[in-house]
């Protein structure tokens, strides 16, 4: 089992070959590996209620971020409308860190997702497996003599303790990958608080700090791409209102 | 021989089946040392077939300690390269 981090099974284990090499009582040490067992379940149980959490965490901050596309995307309309393109295209170039960040979290929850899924069918394998031991300890306990019971136990003991390490093992990974996701939603909370994703109509003329750091981003060509497009579809800047267009169709 | 592929479960292997993942796990030794990820790949896939394929699965409730584990199917080149070393998962 090189590799596996299976610390869980590695205590539980040695703990059950202490109380065998005792052996006062082969049914008192099926008793406490059984108990143990479900305890360990507890563990498992309180590390999925952890992913979960995790994962309606960037949920919500997914749900922000797609308001903040929205609203981004509203304000460069009428900057355009009102014949401001500096000010468009610094809304365009929020909406464009704004829209890979949001990228990144969807795939990040969908990840989580799967992992989830995959958790509670693992848990729900160990908990057969913990089932199992508790009938086959009512059969030890019932037909074996000490000496044959040590033997049995150590078994069947060994068999859950391998599905509680590779349980042990999957949740490290989901913990891993969920700790690395923290880091990231950090980050982009972060952003946030630099006013990166901020509303437009509480800065000036759109030529701060954050903006030179955006411009930089090299966003540029999709956000030149972005902008032609909405003006085409806007008119010129001097137009009357942000849907003239589909009010001229709608007259025609 | 039990076989149990990481995070997924545990599968009962007929003995030339078990030679043949032996093989592949010789070989993806080889690649792992000659940092060949591509190769690695694969091998790996390969493995994984053919326990599943070959393999007949243990039913939930019988509480038997694998001979070989394979590690998770997601694991990445780096992980691969500390466990794919020497004789491999499988003593030969």
């Amino acid at each position: 089992m090189a590799g596996l981090g299976g610390r869980m099974s590695t205590v539980f284990k040695a703990k059950i070959s202490r109380l065998l090499d005792k052996s006062e009582d082969p049914g008192e040490t099926l008793d406490y590996g059984y108990n143990k067992q479900l305890e360990l379940l507890q563990n498992v149980k309180k590390g999925i209620a952890d992913v979960v959490t995790s994962k309606k965490r960037l949920q919500m901050q997914s749900q922000k971020l797609e308001q903040q596309v929205v609203k981004l995307d509203t304000q460069a309309r009428q900057a355009i409308s009102q014949g401001r393109e500096d000010l468009a295209r610094a809304a365009l170039e929020r909406k464009t860190v704004a829209q890979t960040e949001l990228q990144s979290l969807d795939a990040q929850v969908t990840e989580l997702e799967a992992q989830q899924e995959k958790l509670t069918e693992n848990e729900r394998k160990l908990r057969h497996k913990i089932e199992a031991f508790r009938t086959k300890k009512e059969v030890i306990k019932a037909q074996y003599s000490a000496a044959e019971a040590q033997v049995k136990i150590g078994e069947a003991a060994s068999g859950v303790g391998e599905e509680m390490a590779d349980l042990g093992l999957a949740m490290q990974r989901a913990e891993d990958k969920t700790e690395q996701m923290r880091a990231r939603a950090g980050a982009v909370e972060e952003l946030e608080a630099a006013g990166t994703f901020e509303d437009l109509s509480t800065l000036g003329s759109g030529q701060d700090d954050i903006d030179r750091e955006l411009a930089q981003l090299g966003a540029g060509g999709q956000v030149d791409d972005e902008l032609a497009k909405m003006k085409a579809e806007l008119g010129p800047g001097d137009a009357p209102a942000a849907d003239t267009k589909a009010l001229g169709e709608g007259n025609a | 021989m039990i076989v149990r592929i990481s995070g997924e479960g545990q599968y009962e292997l007929p003995d030339t089946d078990a030679e043949r993942l032996n093989g592949l796990d010789n070989r993806a030794v080889a690649t792992a040392e000659r940092n060949d990820e591509a190769g690695f790949r694969e091998l790996w896939t390969q493995m994984l077939e053919l326990v599943r394929a070959e393999g007949n699965e243990l039913p939930e409730d019988e509480l038997v300690e694998s001979d070989v584990i394979l590690p998770p199917r997601d694991i990445s080149f780096a992980e691969a390269q500390g466990e794919f070393t020497g004789e491999g998962l499988i003593p030969d």
